[in-house]
């Protein structure tokens, strides 16, 4: 029995590990953030319209690269919802069963496309396309790494939606085909009500995703913090400029290098409230058919 | 009384097993039908084909025709929707939709294109009243169905069946997952409900049986074994299988 004791000690090392690791984020993110805020007030950072640390005439107002972060956020949203939901209804409610078997994986690929190819799939394919429309379209933009980010997250939306829509009860189905419903009527009026709570927390999941989102938006949206909802002009966001910062020539423990600390809780907190939202959603309506 | 419901010479396949043997059947108007036999017997599939249920299953083939009214519902010009338009199924757990009362019960009516708030409010009421559940409900239509008991939430199931005035009513074991007070509601009700429509009910309790049909149909193996009025095929019946059945010999 001391095997057991030796694998039960593992397993709760492990999980330790991990809620470890979360804790120490956390904990650097908060105290170099601390020491950012002794020195630029909140209200600052939250109420300046220029985001400037490294030039010469220095400003903190992070909403220019909250602006792009979510600029692009609801471009990609945009592009995913529509497309993803299409999918999952088609995959759950009118495909073969062997047909879903061999789309859903395949789907799924999508998200393991490294980033990176994406990046410069929008700014060397998506780009110079939209500009034969578009004549003046700057070369870097958020609608193009919008769109691509959205391609990205299509699979978080249909393949969650997909398993809603499945974990919804057969009888439900039966019922409204037993009523005279078509199929169509079947799909929106009983299933998709009925998972609209994982519909949604796919969204939301997707939406988190895509604020974390780094490379594409470092790539393709370009390096310019700017207060815009113009889609055709380069914008900045969070991820973008704390790659651009951890790339660049700045020294360390100065104001310009907390920057990028300020800049993480930021987004932390964007992402922590949306994965509480859709923590929430699951939880509270997850007892509905139990 | 007419013939309502036929099945001719009905053979259904699942794949390479045969769950039904040439089956023959007459189904009389305003009547009930009650449909017996040891689980996997075939009566459920058998009951489906009226509404063309087992569509959906895979691997499912008929052979024969199934008559409604005279007229042949698998032929290729039936559409399946308008079919079952016509025809309520009650199911074996009770499955109403995750909406409101109101909701649930005026689905059928919605899917028909029925807008006019009056027309619906009328005949969902009509339709809780027809169920015996108007009283317990009234005011709380806007209330989940999923808040109801069991035998309530059958019972709005029922009712969501009969909004759209079917002239048949297909039952497929509608009381196994209630108890006996809300079976005896759902039982006193299919009697009421007999005036007016053509009730099929697929049973596994041989009292509600003999209580609640006119006509009774004993399947064994995908054989339709006997066919005849409840009381004789309870009290006379013709064949040994049906006897040992019915006294619980076996089943």
């Amino acid at each position: 029995m001391k095997k057991e004791k030796i694998i039960e000690g593992l397993l709760k090392f492990s999980a330790l590990v991990t809620i470890l690791t979360t804790v120490g984020i956390l904990y650097v993110l908060l105290s170099e953030s601390i020491s950012f805020f002794s020195e630029v007030s909140i209200w600052e950072f939250i109420t300046d319209k220029e985001w400037t640390p490294l030039f010469v005439n220095k400003h903190f107002g992070i909403m220019p690269l909250v602006m792009g972060t979510l600029l692009t956020t609801f471009i990609a949203v945009a592009v995913a919802l529509p497309i993803g939901i299409t999918i999952a209804i088609y995959l759950s409610e009118f495909a073969p069963k062997r047909f879903k078997k061999i789309v859903k994986p395949l789907l799924e690929i999508l998200a393991a496309v490294p980033t990176v190819v994406y990046g410069f799939f929008a700014l060397m394919v998506v780009t110079p396309f939209l500009q034969s429309f578009i004549p003046g379209m700057s070369g870097f933009n958020s609608l193009s790494a919008g769109i691509v980010m959205g391609i990205m997250i299509i699979p978080y939306v249909s393949s969650l939606s997909e398993d809603a829509l499945s974990a919804v009860p057969k009888s439900l189905r039966n019922a409204s085909y037993g009523m005279g419903a078509t199929r169509l009527q079947t799909a929106f009026k009983v299933m998709v009500p009925a998972a609209s709570s994982g519909i949604i927390v796919s969204v939301i999941l997707a939406f988190s995703r895509a604020i974390g989102e780094t490379m594409i938006v470092a790539i393709a949206a370009g390096q310019q913090p700017r207060l815009t909802i113009n889609p055709l002009v380069p914008v900045e966001t969070i991820t973008a400029y704390i790659v651009q910062v951890s790339l660049g020539d700045v020294a360390h423990g100065t104001l310009e290098y907390k920057t990028i600390f300020a800049a993480g809780i930021t987004l932390f907190i964007f992402t922590f409230i949306l994965n509480n939202i859709s923590f929430y959603i699951r939880k509270k309506f997850k007892e509905q058919y139990d | 009384m007419e013939n309502k419901l036929e099945a001719k010479n009905v053979n259904v396949f699942y794949g390479e097993f045969q769950a039904l043997n040439n089956i023959n059947m007459k189904f009389k108007e305003n009547a009930v039908t009650a449909l017996i036999g040891p689980s996997g017997c075939g009566k459920s599939t058998f009951l489906r084909l009226f509404n063309r249920m087992n569509d959906y299953v895979d691997s499912f083939r008929m052979e024969g025709e199934i008559l409604v009214d005279g007229n042949g519902i698998y032929t290729k010009d039936v559409l399946v929707d308008e079919l079952r338009k016509g025809i309520g199924m009650v199911f074996q757990k009770p499955n109403p939709f995750p909406k409101s009362i109101f909701e649930n019960v005026a689905y059928g009516l919605k899917i028909q294109g029925i807008k006019n708030k009056a027309v619906l409010k009328n005949k969902v009421r009509k339709a809780l009243q027809q169920a015996a559940l108007w009283d317990e409900v009234k005011n709380d239509l806007d209330k989940s169905a999923l808040e109801l008991s069991g035998g309530q939430q059958q019972r709005v199931c029922i009712a969501r069946a009969l909004a759209v005035e079917p002239s048949i009513i297909l039952m497929d074991e509608p009381t196994s997952a209630l108890d006996p007070i809300a079976t005896a509601k759902v039982e006193e009700l299919i009697h009421e409900l007999k005036k007016d429509y053509t009730i099929i009910i697929v049973t596994h309790n041989m009292q509600q049986a003999s209580r609640i049909s006119d006509y009774t149909a004993f399947f064994y193996m995908g054989d339709l074994i006997e066919h005849n009025k409840t009381d004789i095929i309870f009290t006379n019946p013709e064949h040994e299988r049906t006897q040992n059945y019915i006294t619980g010999r076996f089943g």
